[in-house]
């Protein structure tokens, strides 16, 4: 134990590259890299309800624009859809002078759009995945009870449809935290942006990556332990009883 | 690809009979493109710039067969490490932070930063005080990142690019207000734009040395002298019988 302890303080005594400088970057990219996902992730699922049950639509006109939006944003890669919407959007006539400027001028508004259209395109599709695999039953069941469809939509449709896709959503964010991580290409300063300024600064490629590594690895954890918590609470009637 | 394919055995396999990897009579070298005018694709894709002629005239005076590999800034020095090449001539700074890493070769070349701005901006000088606020472009993981986080990194918002030409894209697009570039970068990327008028802000910057070094150098594996002696005396050659100069002319203003 008392070798260990020597080891750890003779590691942080050498160490040029864990300064309070480096650390400050991290932490910025720390702040910045979740304040993405989650603003992102948010936005994202709000927009995802309406556009899933669109999607679900038996009306062409409603069904057809949002398959090809999602179809767009989920076969193309993400870093493209950012490099657009950064690089690309500036090429606009006049965007410089209109009211939008302001917001499209800072790295993180674009970076928020791409990552937002990016999810909600693989969120959409989630959930019409699971209302579509609604039991036929108990939609039957909520006609005879005389609801509306919009009713049954609201108390039938859509709180199982949550439920069921909640694993698969737990994923998508989970891909989304990782995805984030081409944010620096915009000059963010996110986790990865914060590794890759160590990196280039102290040739280190093992101490800066390995190091926000393992925070990625306890956000994500974060991220499982939140999901595993809703799945208890809200699929528990479909537990086998003991 | 095929050629690619046989190329990469051929590696292997000499890497795998002797110690030594290099194949004495091919040098490969390491460079990041573009970096005008140091090193950059004409439009047809061939490789040219300073650092380019100056290199290969450097293996021709050595008699030897010289290849590029292009490689990112920010991956060079590890990319070195790897054996994907022999050398490293991509404009690279000498200073002592590289020197734990690599051998430099004696500098070939000293140029120096300066600031640079569209001609419309009100800067007159870069200090801490006219910079509170900007965004600053700079390329990431450069000498020029170095000094701009430390002098300003508190007063001003810096941004980081991998390459220099997507700086120039938002220096165009107006997310930038000033950038801080090589000089001979600045001038062929930013002051014979034709898009927008820049001009430089301040004088040109040498010091602190801690920060600025002691100009370009190439850079080679530390176990690798005798390649480093090699180009010394070729670039030794080169200054004497005029050669270096003409190459500088060709990409240089007189400054």
């Amino acid at each position: 134990m008392q070798a260990l302890l020597d080891w750890l303080d003779g590691l942080l005594a050498n160490n040029s590259i864990f300064t309070l400088q480096t650390l400050s970057f991290y932490g910025e990219g720390l702040t910045t890299t979740v304040q993405l996902v989650f603003l992102s992730l948010i936005i994202g699922l709000i927009m995802a309800v309406p556009l899933a049950i669109g999607r679900s639509s038996r009306h062409g006109l409603i069904k057809w624009p949002i398959f090809a939006y999602t179809y767009v944003f989920r076969g193309t890669p993400l870093l493209v859809q950012l490099y657009l919407i950064y690089y690309g959007v500036v090429f606009v006539e006049g965007v410089q002078e209109s009211w939008l400027w302001p917001l499209i001028k800072d790295p993180f508004m674009p970076a928020l759009v791409a990552f937002t259209l990016n999810t909600a395109a693989y969120t959409t599709e989630i959930f019409r995945g699971a209302i579509k695999a609604t039991p036929k039953g108990e939609i039957e069941a909520a006609r005879a009870y005389g609801m509306s469809p919009t009713l049954a939509l609201r108390r039938i449709v859509l709180p199982s449809a949550f439920r069921r896709a909640l694993p698969a959503y737990g994923n998508e964010v989970i891909f989304m935290l990782h995805a984030s991580a081409i944010a620096s290409v915009v000059t963010l300063m996110d986790l990865t942006g914060a590794a890759r300024f160590v990196y280039a600064r102290f040739y280190a490629p093992f101490d800066a990556f390995l190091f926000v590594a393992a925070i990625y690895l306890c956000l994500t954890f974060a991220i499982l332990y939140f999901f595993r918590f809703l799945e208890k609470k809200l699929l528990a009637h479909l537990k086998p009883m003991t | 690809m095929k050629k690619l394919l046989s190329l990469s055995l051929l590696s292997l396999a000499v890497a795998a009979t002797s110690a030594q990897a290099r194949d004495d009579d091919q040098i490969r070298i390491g460079v990041d493109v573009p970096y005008e005018p140091m090193e950059f694709r004409t439009p047809d894709g061939e490789l040219t710039g300073f650092d380019i002629d100056l290199g290969n005239a450097m293996c021709a005076e050595m008699k030897v067969e010289c290849e590029w590999v292009v490689q990112g800034w920010d991956g060079i020095i590890p990319g070195l490490m790897a054996r994907k090449y022999d050398a490293i001539m991509s404009s690279m700074t000498i200073n002592d932070k590289r020197r734990e890493q690599v051998l430099f070769s004696e500098p070939y070349f000293t140029p120096p930063s300066a600031w640079f701005a569209p001609s419309s901006t009100e800067l007159t000088e870069a200090t801490e005080g006219s910079l509170d606020g900007m965004s600053i472009g700079v390329q990431r993981g450069t000498l020029q990142d170095n000094y701009v986080t430390d002098m300003y990194g508190n007063v001003a918002d810096v941004n980081r690019y991998s390459t220099a030409d997507d700086m120039v894209l938002d220096m165009e697009a107006e997310r930038l207000d000033i950038v801080f570039l090589d000089y001979p970068v600045g001038q062929s990327t930013l002051l014979e734009s034709d898009n927008r008028d820049y001009k430089v802000i301040g004088d040109m910057i040498t010091e602190p040395k801690q920060y600025f070094g002691d100009g370009f150098g190439m850079a080679f594996r530390k176990r690798d002298k005798d390649l480093a002696e090699q180009f010394n005396q070729a670039l030794e050659t080169l200054r004497n019988n005029g050669t270096y100069d003409d190459i500088k002319a060709r990409y240089f203003d007189e400054s």
